[in-house]
């Protein structure tokens, strides 16, 4: 049968075997978007994922759900656009239903610091043919009337950099759809499978130590965000990488009335419609590392308060719930993405607060490397090395949670 | 109710006061490889010597130690600067 009568199995189960060509650890976003690469376009499908919880549980399903390439950085811009091109038809390359939703960003600036800042990084991605350009006060009312232009009476918007591409997705139906894509190619997730060791002699890594034994593995990858030092650890690397929680609330679901994602560059807020209705408003990272996942209510307060001084209409929006996710963030706010200095053990990580919108180039790229050994001119520049080498990638001004 | 650091000198006050100052690391010293001490974290759960500035209260330094998967911090806070 097909159409709506299709019954779909979207995991399929499967016997843990004693090796596997390449075994991912972390059933997040990334690491079931590289074993569904390694499947679809290298033809490796002797790959497992390996996740302690189940697959979204960390910051896959935790996020904010924005996707955008309106990066800082000459690095980082043609990466992000990379990703935004394959976002764009990811519902039909995995046969799964993401709700992508191209919408529109507007950046909102208070200070003329950051003016600059959105006039350069429009500049820059206009060179990489992304669509980013600075609109006055008057344009930003015509974009989106709900702004208010005087800030909450505090904060007179002085412009704001508008992004017409900035989309969101369904950050958990792009966890289904990658994990249901690659095990229709006959990748095994192994959901409740925590990993427990790497296993490495002195040619390099040759597999992982598990609860139910040692599984061999011709390539290890590392894609678990927040817990990126504690596996990383397991292999005797110690990394340039602090985990901070990035929280978020929802608030009921309202009538569609909000045209486009909204942030602001100096207050530090992003708020966005979800296709349910709730308004989802995210901010900044914790500033001191940890591994807790607990809301607090001084952020449910202070980033009420700031959506409130963009957006007053949300004065009246009621909160439902809030949560937290953990983010693995880098000394440079880009990603690590490479082989370590251990042969053949890999890091998808230094996810941070970019991971989500990241993850269709990050796992496409990342299996061309495993592939083949060769790395994408893309990747190049987020090798694990690159501290050590002094070429980092500074762009913490994109992130706009820090 | 969000992190209350314990400050010798002003008591128990609230986490946005402080300015974080990260895990406790080496001082630069010829025994110490300059790359690894700017940059290299244990980031572990579990306990963490690690220092606080209080920069809008008797801006100093202090080191305590706080459990990075609970986040409670143990009685034991050592002043710096005197």
């Amino acid at each position: 049968m097909t159409g709506l009568f299709r019954r779909r199995v979207f995991l399929r189960q499967a016997e843990l075997k004693g090796r596997y060509d390449v075994v991912i650890i972390g059933g997040g976003v990334n690491g079931l978007s590289l074993a569904y690469n390694l499947a679809a376009r290298h033809g490796i499908r002797d790959v497992a994922v390996f996740e302690a919880g189940y697959i979204g549980a960390g910051a896959s399903g935790r996020n904010t759900q924005v996707v955008r390439a309106n990066y800082n950085t000459p690095e980082n811009v043609p990466l992000y656009k990379a990703s935004l091109g394959i976002w764009r038809t990811l519902s039909q390359e995995l046969d799964f239903n993401i709700q992508f939703s191209t919408q529109g960003e507007l950046d909102l600036c208070h200070t003329t610091d950051s003016l600059e800042v959105e006039r350069d990084k429009s500049l820059l991605n206009q060179a990489y043919g992304v669509q980013t350009e600075v609109v006055t006060p008057e344009e930003i009312a015509r974009i989106n009337p709900l702004v208010d232009l005087t800030g909450g009476g505090s904060f007179p918007v002085l412009g704001a950099s508008y992004h017409p591409p900035g989309a969101t997705a369904r950050h958990d139906s792009v966890v289904w759809g990658y994990a249901s894509a690659a095990s229709r190619l006959g990748v095994h997730v192994h959901e409740g499978r925590g990993v427990t060791g790497i296993r490495a002699d002195g040619d390099g890594c040759t597999g992982i130590m598990t609860a139910a034994g040692p599984i061999e593995a011709g390539a290890v990858i590392s894609a678990v965000a927040g817990w990126t030092s504690i596996v990383a650890g397991m292999a005797g690397l110690k990394l340039p990488i602090s985990t901070h929680p990035l929280q978020a609330f929802v608030t009921e679901p309202y009538r569609h009335d909000l045209d486009g994602l909204v942030s602001s560059m100096d207050l530090y807020v992003y708020i966005s419609q979800t296709a349910r209705g709730e308004l989802l408003v995210g901010a900044e990272i914790l500033p001191y590392n940890t591994y807790s996942t607990r809301s607090t209510f001084d952020f449910l307060s202070e980033a009420a308060k700031r959506s409130i001084q963009i957006l007053p209409f949300m004065a009246r929006a009621r909160a439902m719930r809030q949560w937290a996710g953990l983010c693995d963030m880098t000394p440079d706010s880009s990603p690590i993405l490479g082989e370590t200095e251990v042969p053949r053990f890999f890091l998808m990580a230094g996810m941070g607060t970019w991971g989500f919108k990241g993850s269709p180039i990050f796992g496409r790229t990342m299996a061309e490397l495993v592939a083949t050994g060769r790395t994408p001119e893309l990747l190049a520049p987020f090798a694990p090395d690159r501290f050590e080498r002094d070429r980092m990638v500074p762009d913490a001004a994109s992130a706009g949670t820090h | 109710m969000s992190l209350l650091v314990p400050c010798p000198r002003c008591g128990l006050r609230p986490q946005e006061e402080f300015t974080f100052g990260g895990e406790l690391r080496a001082l630069p010293s010829p025994d110490v490889e300059d790359f690894a001490r700017v940059y290299l974290r244990e980031n572990a759960p579990g306990p963490q010597r690690e220092r606080w500035y209080h920069a809008s209260g008797c801006r100093r330094w202090v080191t305590l130690t706080r459990d990075t998967v609970t986040n409670r911090i143990e009685p034991g806070v050592t002043p710096s600067g005197g």
